[in-house]
């Protein structure tokens, strides 16, 4: 291994980190934090690193005699643009288009910002996909306000719910119960046909499919403890959901 | 079945999904495409053999393909094109009937409805396995290919 001095190292150990917590926090494959830090490494001449990556931390060790360094991740949002910019700054720095430095103010900026949608976008965004899933279960044309509003409430209500307690499967668990109550109502006031796909459809935005491909393509790649532990919070978020719907149908 | 309506549903769901995930803005409409071949492949496999799972399977290797095929043009994680196409696929409509028939003491039925469930998000797991796997050798034989082209060229 050549050589590089220690301020260097150091650099560009805080921006390994610091891509890999981005792309943790944002919601990428674990096996792909991984592979694009250690991708990084070897292009900084660090040819024995080692890197291991849970959905709660991530240890680097840039080779044997060396420190390890520790980061932990606390919150995970979903948020993809920001896993897809991590990459592409990764890729320039792999390609030596960056240098180091200007790699890690890069990361420093797409740490500090969100490129979320706006929120009223997203239940826009839930509302709609509430809609479309309505006809494609089968649902009857008769129903799609419904859906439309229900989904987007629905959606709204998990959002705000989990800004104020922090707690995924509560915030899943309320909207579901709001969701099913306000189906149920609908069609007992006469207004809504089917309450079943009504439900089905509003439902729909919460359900994990991130979670899903991402523990499935962790468990492919041998990352069994994230694999593991992605699989039971989608396991767990699915139950939420199916919970909070049954209390409101057995009334 | 009205298939440009569906294919327009299942473009505008996958879509709304995208959005909802913050995918980037450029790659909204492929993301919608991505999510149309999959509901469509999967539609008309059922309609043609009526075994849900086996058209699952299908609907999940089609997605995963075809976001492999644009991860590879755009430059960007496979995740970003195949989380949404594979939300339709779900089976959202049996795990709510097996909680219903739960609810209403129905268990024999709710287990049936359970199993079927659980059947299709494996077939959902398999379907993306397959799809990693084929890809993975195909890439592997392309690099294989250009190396030895390399190697001839530079003789």
């Amino acid at each position: 291994m050549a050589e590089i001095s220690e301020v260097r190292r150091e650099l560009a150990l805080d921006c390994f980190l610091l891509a890999g917590k981005v792309m943790m926090e944002s919601g990428a494959e674990t096996y792909r934090v991984e592979d694009t830090m250690i991708r990084m490494a070897v292009s900084q001449n660090m040819m024995d690193s080692h890197c291991f990556v849970t959905p709660a931390g991530i240890m680097f060790s840039p080779s044997n005699d060396l420190p390890t360094r520790f980061v932990r991740i606390h919150g995970r949002r979903t948020d993809l643009e920001r896993v897809a910019r991590v990459n592409a700054v990764s890729r320039r720095l792999v390609a030596g288009q960056l240098t180091l430095q200007q790699a890690y103010d890069e990361m420093t900026e797409i740490e500090k910002n969100h490129y979320l949608f706006p929120l009223w976008l997203q239940v826009l965004a839930a509302a709609v996909a509430s809609a479309c899933f309505l006809i494609l279960m089968g649902g009857g044309w008769a129903d799609i306000p419904f859906a439309f509003l229900i989904g987007g409430i629905g959606f709204y209500i998990v959002e705000m719910v989990l800004v104020k307690t922090r707690v995924k499967f509560f915030a899943e668990f309320i909207g579901a119960v709001a969701i099913g109550t306000l189906a149920v109502l609908v069609v007992y006031s006469g207004f809504g046909n089917d309450p079943d796909t009504i439900i089905i459809g509003s439902v729909m935005p919460l359900v994990p499919g991130l979670l899903i491909t991402n523990a499935v393509r962790d468990m492919m790649a041998g990352h069994f403890v994230s694999g593991l532990s992605m699989g039971a919070e989608a396991f767990l978020t699915a139950f939420a959901i199916g919970a909070g719907i049954a209390i409101v149908l057995s009334f | 079945m009205n298939w440009p309506l569906e294919a327009f549903l299942s473009f505008l769901a996958a879509g709304a999904f995208g959005i909802i995930f913050n995918i980037p803005r450029k790659t909204l409409v492929s993301c919608g495409l991505v999510g149309m071949s999959g509901w469509l492949f999967y539609r008309s496999y059922y309609l043609m053999f009526d075994d849900p799972i086996q058209a699952t399977f299908i609907g999940a290797f089609i997605v995963a393909i075809v976001a492999h095929i644009l991860a590879k043009i755009f430059k960007m994680p496979m995740i970003i094109f195949s989380v949404a196409g594979i939300i339709p696929l779900v089976p959202g409509s049996r795990a709510y009937n097996a909680m219903r028939n739960i609810v209403e003491n129905d268990y024999a039925e709710a287990v049936d409805f359970a199993v079927q469930a659980l059947m299709i998000s494996g077939a959902i797991a398999m379907g993306l396995v397959f799809a990693e796997v084929l890809m993975q050798l195909y890439f592997k034989y392309q690099a294989r290919r250009t190396q030895k082209k390399m190697g001839f060229t530079q003789e």
